[in-house]
C-alpha cells in the first residue's frame, strides 16, 4: 500500500524521486511521525511534495490510498524496532539500494495499517494500545514547553478529513488564475531573452579583474541585458466573453505591468478578426486600425497572443459577411484574416478562457485550433503557451 | 526508543509567546530539523515566513544568522568575498599586511554558520528573488556544509549543522535538485480561531465583540474575488492598531470599514470597495452573512 501510494502520487504528475521517498524513510525511522495519521499526513506532505500547487493532487491521492484509515494511532514497539533496526545496505549499488528501500517501505506500510487495523479493535473495547499523544512535541491546545503554542487544527479534525476537504484546490495551477500567478507566468517571457553576443563593458567584472591581475588592465565583456521580445495582444471583448471578464482583466493588468517587455500593444476585436481592430475596448469606429495595416507595421519578430472564446456562428468564421455588426461587413472571411495572421507573425498563440474539454464541441474553435496553438487561460495554459511563442519551432496544436 | 535527540531538546526551551504556528508547520521544522535538511516556507506575504526563522532560533536557543537574498545576490557571496578593491588599495597606500589574501577574506552568512562553534539558525530569506541559477549554486555547499576558499585553499567546513530555514515569495520557480533536498511547507492563510489566536498575541486586550466585528469584514474582503491584492495577517494587525488608537467603537465598525488603506493598497481595490458601498452594496455584520464557510 506505501508502494501504492509512491505510484500514486507519482500518477497523479507530482514530481516525486527516490530520494524524497528515502527523507520520508528517514524521517519515519527517527520517530518524527509522531502518533497519528494526521501526523503522518504532515510529514509526509512535507518530504514529498515541494509546491503548494500539488497541495491538491496530494490530497486526492491520500484520501483515495488511505480510505477508511482513520484515527489515531500509536507506533508500536514491534515497529519501533523495525525502524531501529534498518536495513544494512553499504555494500549495494544505488539501484538495489533503492529497489530494497521500496520494498521496506512498503513493508513498514503494511506494519502501519496492522496497527491502524488493530487500533480500531482498540475503540470497541479493547486495551492493548497504549496512547501516545504525551510524547508528541507538539500537543494540541494549551501552551507547549518550548513556549511555541499550536493552534488551528482541532483535535477531532483528522487527517483524512484534511484530505478531504480539499482546501489547495485554489492552487492547483491548472484551475485557478490570479495576477500574481500570472505575473509569475509571464516572467518567462523575459527570462530566456537576454542574450546575445558579449558587447557590453562589465565594469565590476573589469575592475575586479584588474585588482586580481595585480594592476595589469583586463576587459571583461559580457552580454547586453536586453529583452527582444514584443508583444501584440489581440482580444476578444463583449458577448461571450463577458464572464471571463475577471481572469481576461488580470492577464491584462498583469502584461500592463510587465515591464520586462520590449515592447507591448492590446487591441480588440469581437467574436473574429476581420478587416479591423481597435485601440479601443468599446469598438469605436475612430480607434480602428485596418488590420492589414496593423501587419505592415508590426514585423514577423512580434509575439502575438490573441485571447478569445474562440466559439461564435460558424458563418461569423466562414462566411463572406461574416461580421456580426452587419455595417461592417466585407469580402473578406473571418478564417482568411487569421490565416493572414498566422502567416504573417512568427509565433502567434491562442488563449482560451474556456476549458480544454468544451473546444472540441464548437466547431469555430476546431477550426481556429488548426490555424493557431490554443492554450487554456489558466497558469498551466500560460506557461505553455509563453514557451510556445518563445520556444525554437512552432509549438503543434495543443490537444 | 529512537527519538532524534534534536526532538529531545526542541522540548527544552522555554520560549516566546510570540508566534503561533500550526502543528503541520511544526512538525515539519521538528522534520527538517532531524534529518538536517533546509526547510523551505512558503505562503501569502504577510503570513509569518520570516518570522518563523526568528522564532525558531529563539525556541531552540541557538544564535541566528540572516541572508537577505537581493536581485543582485550571487551564491558565492553567502560563501565569501575576496575584496580584492581593499587589497590593491592597501597595496597602493600601504596600509595593511597585503600579503596575507586571509585577511581580505571576508566570510558570508553562510560561511560564518558553519565556521561558528555553536548549531546556528541560517535564515535565507526571499530565495526567489536572486537569479535563477542562484539555488543550484548553492546544492553542494546545502548537502555537505562545506566549501573550499579558492585563493587560500582553506575549507570552511560546518562543525554542526545549521537548521536552515529558506523562504520565497514564488517569484521564480526553484529547480527541481533544489527542491529534491529541502522539506517545505506551504503556510496557510489562517483560519479564524487560528487568527483570533494571533491578534491576541498582538492585542492581548482587544473586546472580543470588536474582534468578531474586525474578523468579519476582514475575512469578508478577502473572499471577494475583485480583489487584486487581499489583505494578508501583518496588514489585519496593522489595521487593528489603527482601530485602537482611534478608539473606534464597535458600532461604528458595523456599517464602516475605517482606515480603508490599510488594508487595501491597491488603488483600483479601494475604488471598487467605495464603488461598491457607494450604489448602496452592504458590508456583512454577522458571521452568518459571510455565508455557510464561516458559522460556527
Amino acid at each position: 500500500m506505501f508502494l501504492e501510494f509512491f505510484y500514486a502520487l507519482r500518477a497523479e504528475g507530482i514530481p516525486l524521486a527516490i530520494q524524497e521517498w528515502m527523507m520520508l524513510m528517514k524521517a519515519l525511522q527517527m520517530g518524527q511521525h509522531a502518533s497519528s495519521l494526521t501526523s503522518f499526513y504532515n510529514l509526509s506532505r512535507a518530504c514529498l511534495v515541494k509546491s503548494e500547487t500539488y497541495f491538491d493532487s496530494f490530497d486526492r491521492v491520500f484520501a483515495r490510498v488511505f480510505h477508511g484509515v482513520e484515527g489515531e494511532f500509536s507506533a508500536s514497539d514491534e515497529l519501533m524496532q523495525w525502524l531501529e533496526n534498518p536495513v544494512h545496505f553499504k555494500e549495494l549499488t544505488d539501484e538495489e539500494r533503492a529497489a530494497l528501500e521500496m520494498l521496506t517501505s512498503d513493508e513498514l506500510m503494511r506494519r502501519y495499517l496492522e496497527i491502524l487495523e488493530e487500533q480500531t479493535e482498540r475503540h470497541d473495547g479493547g486495551g492493548k494500545w497504549i496512547g501516545t499523544g504525551g510524547r508528541s512535541p507538539f500537543g494540541h491546545g494549551g501552551e507547549h514547553p518550548t513556549g511555541i503554542r499550536v493552534g488551528g487544527t482541532p483535535r477531532n479534525r483528522s487527517a483524512m478529513k484534511i484530505a478531504e476537504d480539499r482546501r489547495y484546490r485554489n492552487y492547483r495551477t491548472d484551475v485557478t488564475l490570479d495576477l500574481r500567478q500570472t505575473k509569475v507566468a509571464l516572467k518567462r517571457l523575459r527570462r530566456l531573452t537576454r542574450s546575445g553576443p558579449a558587447t557590453e563593458l562589465d565594469l565590476d567584472e573589469s575592475i575586479s579583474e584588474t585588482c586580481r591581475n595585480g594592476g595589469e588592465i583586463e576587459l571583461v565583456f559580457r552580454p547586453e541585458h536586453r529583452n527582444n521580445v514584443r508583444l501584440l495582444l489581440l482580444l476578444d471583448v463583449g458577448g461571450t466573453m463577458d464572464p471571463h471578464f475577471w481572469p481576461v482583466s488580470r492577464l491584462l493588468t498583469a502584461l500592463h505591468e510587465e515591464h520586462g517587455l520590449r515592447d507591448f500593444r492590446p487591441y480588440y476585436f469581437h467574436n473574429c478578426i476581420y478587416e479591423n481592430l481597435y485601440e479601443d475596448a468599446w469598438l469605436f469606429q475612430d480607434s480602428a486600425v485596418p488590420t492589414g495595416d496593423l501587419m505592415r507595421h508590426y514585423d514577423e519578430r512580434w509575439k502575438v497572443v490573441i485571447v478569445g472564446d474562440a466559439s461564435m456562428h460558424p458563418y461569423e468564421l466562414v462566411g463572406r459577411r461574416g461580421n456580426i455588426n452587419p455595417r461592417l461587413e466585407s469580402n473578406t472571411r473571418g478564417i482568411d484574416w487569421l490565416h493572414r495572421i498566422a502567416d504573417h507573425f512568427q509565433r502567434t498563440v491562442w488563449i482560451n478562457p474556456e476549458p480544454p474539454d468544451r473546444w472540441p464541441r464548437s466547431q469555430t474553435a476546431n477550426l481556429i485550433r488548426s490555424i493557431f496553438p490554443m492554450f487554456q487561460l489558466t497558469v498551466d495554459g500560460i506557461e505553455q503557451a509563453v514557451s510556445a511563442l518563445i520556444g525554437a519551432r512552432r509549438a503543434a496544436a495543443a490537444g | 526508543m529512537t527519538e532524534a535527540p534534536q526532538k529531545d531538546a526542541f522540548n527544552h526551551f522555554k520560549g516566546t509567546a510570540g508566534y503561533i504556528a500550526s502543528a503541520a508547520l511544526m512538525e515539519a521544522v521538528n522534520c527538517a530539523i532531524a534529518l538536517e535538511r533546509p526547510l523551505l516556507i512558503k505562503g501569502e506575504p504577510g503570513t509569518g515566513k520570516t518570522l518563523l526563522a526568528k522564532h525558531t532560533a529563539e525556541a531552540l536557543g541557538m544564535p541566528m544568522e540572516s541572508w537577505h537574498v537581493k536581485s543582485t545576490s550571487k551564491a558565492s557571496e553567502g560563501l565569501y568575498v575576496y575584496d580584492t578593491i581593499q587589497r590593491l588599495n592597501d597595496a597602493r597606500f600601504g596600509d595593511g599586511d597585503v600579503g596575507d589574501i586571509r585577511a581580505y577574506i571576508k566570510l558570508g552568512p553562510l560561511g560564518r554558520t558553519f565556521k561558528a562553534g555553536a548549531r546556528h539558525v541560517l535564515l535565507i530569506d526571499e530565495i526567489d528573488k536572486a537569479d535563477m541559477e542562484f539555488p543550484n549554486d548553492l546544492l553542494l555547499e546545502l548537502d555537505e556544509m562545506r566549501f573550499t576558499i579558492m585563493e587560500t585553499g582553506d575549507e570552511i567546513a560546518a562543525k554542526q549543522r545549521p537548521v536552515v530555514i529558506i523562504t520565497s515569495n514564488n517569484e521564480k520557480e526553484l529547480p527541481d535538485a533544489f527542491l529534491r533536498r529541502c522539506i517545505f511547507h506551504f503556510i496557510d492563510f489562517p483560519d479564524v480561531e487560528l487568527m483570533k489566536q494571533i491578534v491576541h498575541v498582538h492585542h492581548p486586550n482587544l473586546d472580543a465583540a470588536l474582534l468578531d466585528q474586525v474578523l468579519i469584514k476582514f475575512y469578508w474582503l478577502r473572499g471577494q474575488s475583485e480583489l487584486r491584492k487581499k489583505p494578508s495577517t501583518s496588514e489585519l494587525v496593522d489595521w487593528i492598531s489603527a482601530l485602537l488608537r482611534s478608539g473606534v467603537t464597535r458600532s461604528r465598525l458595523e456599517a464602516h470599514i475605517p482606515f480603508l488603506g490599510s488594508l487595501l493598497k491597491n488603488e483600483q481595490d479601494t475604488e471598487s470597495l467605495l464603488d461598491y458601498t457607494g450604489k448602496g452594496g452592504t458590508l456583512p455584520r454577522r458571521w452568518e452573512d459571510l455565508g455557510p464557510k464561516f458559522n460556527q
